[in-house]
């Protein structure tokens, strides 16, 4: 089946199996591998994307629903040259390790921001639920708050 | 070398500097003097010497020209035989290369150097010994490119070289100056000098620095930098039947439904295993469940008959290390076991690999530790030699030992060879659970008798495991049969308090069921669970601060030393008090030696209920220098929390055959929520080279925990997953 979208501000038509996870059309089809494949059954949270601005984890997302619908990967999540506050205050704290898991948590975090732009640390543990096995939380939480601050004296 | 000759690749031209020719000899020593010896005593020697030698680089190391790239534009390209994990070896390579090259650190880049550039590392990527290591090699190879640099400035600005010096890699003298990128045009023919005088520590101006991470942009914008990322023009999707069971061999496989499937290009049957290539991943995986495989199961394995396998008493026993007669004899023997369980290594990344092999040659891009043996594996299985397979490593998505074993490399080169495309296939994450090379369970009894002091008269440390080392392929054959005791299996399993008159380390082997293998620190996380745990016991036992206990017993050597003032750096950092603390959490203490790094941590800890929480983790580590302080830090938080999840949470179990669970979630893992909010980490820097960082502080965390619970709920906890009843 025919299916379209706008992903990362552009219109795209794909043409696959409609159960085929977003995940796969993401990464194979237009080419964008910031996404992550980790276990494909929702579980690790590598391969979240924004849909309608909310998080999803794409990889247990069948393709046809995403039709009509906005898409953003972490290839979008900057504007062009302008990183994201998510994204400087991950550069700040220098939280990546391996760096595989951190798309992925970023697009979390920065869903999260949008609706509660002043997480507290329980708000965190509640809401930033993806595995990193580098095990870089400790970092994480610090940039995540240094994100909320960033967000606000832009606003 | 840009602009320059293309040098040919150097056959395994091994490590020729004189520190590392020494290093070498006194092993090949060790071993020549152990013919003379009972075999006993020279494997003691022999464990000994496993347990203090620093591992020397086994590379091409004579050659600046294949290991950096000088571009016009004035950058230098360190191309690295060390993979990038996330331990940030990349970074601290390029501080080291930078300053003995003098270029700024903006004007470096790493990359993996592909087999075929001929630098290449007969070792691994592994160990905690990269930057260890290649510390010296690296910045003899830097000044020695520097001397290169300089010798052609010279000449081609006709001014004597000694009257030359390097700003941010800018030649200048005599009032002219060229740049490292305008020097490299017009080279004809590169001179290898004698190594220059290295850079005096007052000289640095990068080492010691907390510089970010080369790699930080990149892993921040999600470029595509890992194995699964890597793609080739004209790629298929193949995928392989992979067993579910332990202990079972592939017989055949019914494969007509699946040929009929959409998508499929080809089934691939091979004598070990039966492949799909299809157009898209779905299509090859969706054609994989049509496949109906038969494999001979030789017994349903259950978890009880692992636990009867491991336990102490079972396997081959050696002494890895025996000072003095210890004496277990009388009622006043304090023993006590502990239990570990398999481990998964659960990177996120799943082992996968794109190939493409035609014209008798084969390109392999892959997440490997080991691109070396990845390489001849390959090379052997396709009948080529090893010079016509080129191995380009990428970023792991997490390494932690799991990269030591690259099969599907091999899978992706044959089916790409029955295709005559380049074909990608990975792992789906059952199979990656169910057939992960996995972190043997343990088994540990361990013996103490006190004087009338209170201090150790004797003390035994027995650990049963499977195979570490000895299920990794870097070991040369014939190994097994020197060392007898699996060397990474009782690592941490010696005992480090040598002012015990009287002490010994007995090291079990068992033949396991299922592959095992190294698992980031090896047996340091359950030998020291074992080990710190009873020795808190003791403590307990003689009515002594668990910390003084330990300083009254360590030796006044070089390495005693060392660990003493990293349990004191500890202590003083967190303010250690014995006891519960008034806001009722309570302080819990341990230490280890690692690869020569010492390590302690003290813990914070509060119980409610059953659940353990753990709010603070001050942590000590003397690595010698410290490259990059902000990195260890780094490796220091990240080992405390991936040691607290393999502590607390995790646990893989065989059940009716099957190893289980086969997913995040039912295998817990250590999440956001269960992170401390603090850690504090102190560094020494108490030796004059770099020492091993990614894994000792893997080492004390388990008993840290188990010592702190014990003083809040009177249990004490003597296996992981550590649970209160």
């Amino acid at each position: 089946m025919k299916i379209s979208f706008n992903i990362n501000g552009a219109p795209q038509t794909v043409e696959t199996d409609g159960n085929t996870p977003l995940l796969w059309i993401i990464r194979d089809v237009l080419d964008l591998k910031g996404t992550k494949f980790g276990c494909g059954k929702a579980a690790c949270g590598a391969c979240t994307i924004h849909v309608e601005g909310m998080q999803v984890r794409s990889c247990s997302y069948p393709a046809k629903l995403a039709e009509g619908k906005n898409i953003t990967t972490i290839e979008g999540l900057s504007d062009g040259d302008n990183l994201h506050p998510v994204q400087q205050a991950w550069m700040e704290e220098i939280v990546p390790q391996c760096g595989y898991c951190q798309p992925g948590f970023m697009m979390a975090t920065a869903a999260l921001l949008e609706v509660n732009p002043n997480p507290t640390d329980e708000d965190i543990d509640n809401n930033i639920v993806n595995v990193c096995r580098c095990a870089t939380y400790y970092r994480m939480r610090k940039a995540i708050h240094r994100a909320a601050e960033i967000k606000s004296a832009n606003l | 070398m840009s602009n320059s000759e293309k040098t040919e690749p150097k056959k395994k031209k091994k490590f020729s500097r004189r520190k590392f020719l020494l290093r070498s000899s006194i092993g090949l020593g060790v071993v020549m003097g152990a013919t003379y010896l009972s075999r006993p005593i020279w494997r003691r020697a022999l464990a000994n010497f496993a347990n203090t030698a620093e591992a020397p680089y086994q590379g091409a190391t004579d050659d600046p020209k294949i290991w950096f790239e000088i571009t016009a534009d004035n950058q230098v390209t360190l191309l690295s035989p060390k993979i990038e994990m996330g331990q940030g070896t990349f970074t601290g390579l390029a501080q080291i290369a930078a300053d003995e090259l003098g270029v700024d650190i903006s004007q470096m880049k790493v990359k993996h150097a592909p087999s075929a550039s001929g630098n290449l590392d007969a070792f691994a990527t592994g160990g905690s010994t990269s930057i260890s290591s290649l510390w010296q090699p690296l910045r003899e190879l830097a000044a020695t490119m520097r001397e290169m640099l300089l010798q052609e400035a010279a000449k081609q600005l006709g001014i004597e070289s000694n009257s030359l010096s390097v700003v941010n890699g800018v030649v200048k003298g005599g009032g002219k100056s060229v740049s490292y990128g305008d020097i490299v045009k017009n080279v004809t023919e590169w001179k290898i000098p004698k190594t220059p005088k290295l850079k005096d520590v007052s000289e640095f101006k990068f080492i010691g620095k907390p510089i970010p991470r080369v790699d930080l942009k990149d892993k921040v914008l999600g470029t595509p930098i890992f194995g699964m990322d890597a793609s080739m023009p004209d790629m298929l999707y193949g995928d392989v039947v992979r067993p579910s069971q332990i202990d079972s061999t592939f017989v055949s496989a019914d494969t007509s439904a699946a040929e009929k499937m959409p998508g499929v290009i080809k089934i691939i049957k091979e004598k070990d295993f039966v492949g799909v290539v299809a157009k898209s991943i779905t299509e090859a995986r969706n054609a994989k469940k049509a496949i109906k495989a038969e494999w001979k199961v030789n017994k349903k394995w259950q978890n009880s008959d692992i636990e009867e396998i491991i336990k102490v008493g079972n396997g081959t026993a050696y002494t890895i290390q025996k000072e003095g007669k210890p004496n277990f004899e009388g009622e006043d023997t304090i023993t006590s076991e502990y239990h570990s369980p398999i481990g998964a290594h659960a990177q996120i990344e799943p082992n996968g690999a794109v190939a493409h092999v035609a014209d008798g040659k084969a390109t392999i891009m892959i997440s490997t530790q080991v691109v070396n043996i990845t390489r001849s594996e390959i090379a052997k299985r396709l009948g080529f030699e090893a010079e016509d397979v080129n191995i380009i490593p990428t970023f792991m998505g997490g390494g932690f030992g799991r990269r030591l074993h690259t099969p599907n490399g091999i899978q992706a080169a044959l089916m790409s060879k029955a295709v005559g495309k380049p074909v990608k296939c990975f792992f789906d994450r059952k199979e990656e659970f169910q057939n992960d090379t996995f972190r043997p369970p343990t088994h540990h009894v361990l013996k103490a008798k006190l004087n009338s002091n209170g201090m150790i008269e004797s003390m035994e440390h027995n650990v049963s495991s499977g195979a570490v080392a000895f299920g990794s392929p870097m070991l040369p054959p014939g190994a097994e049969a020197i060392f007898g005791a699996d060397i990474g299996a009782w690592r941490g399993g010696m005992i480090n308090y040598s002012k015990i008159p009287n002490y010994r380390a007995i090291s079990w082997k068992v033949q396991l069921p299922f592959a095992t293998s190294w698992w980031r620190s090896l047996g340091l996380l359950a030998n020291t669970f074992a080990i710190e745990s009873f020795m808190d016991e003791l403590a307990i036992k003689a009515g002594k601060d668990p910390v003084q206990f330990r300083l009254d017993q360590i030796g006044d050597d070089e390495r005693g030393n060392r660990l003493k003032k990293s349990i004191e750096a500890a202590r003083d950092k967190a303010g250690w008090k014995d006891g519960k603390l008034p806001n009722g959490r309570a302080m819990g203490f341990a230490c280890s030696v690692d690869a020569n790094t010492p390590c302690a941590h003290v813990v914070e800890v509060s119980v409610e209920g059953k659940d353990i929480k753990v709010h603070k983790v001050t942590c000590s580590i003397d690595p010698g220098v410290a490259v990059n302080p902000d990195q260890i830090k780094a490796q220091c938080e990240g080992s405390i929390i991936m040691g607290m999840s393999a502590s607390m949470f995790e646990k893989m179990e065989v059940k009716d055959n099957q190893l289980t669970p086969t997913i995040y979630g039912p295998y817990q893992m250590a999440l956001m929520r269960d992170a401390p909010k603090e850690i504090d980490v102190v560094i020494l820097e108490n030796a004059e080279q770099p020492g091993a960082v990614g894994e000792p502080p893997l080492g004390p965390i388990a008993a840290a925990i188990a010592n702190a619970v014990f003083r809040l709920t009177g249990q004490r906890l003597r296996s992981m997953p550590l649970e209160i009843t």
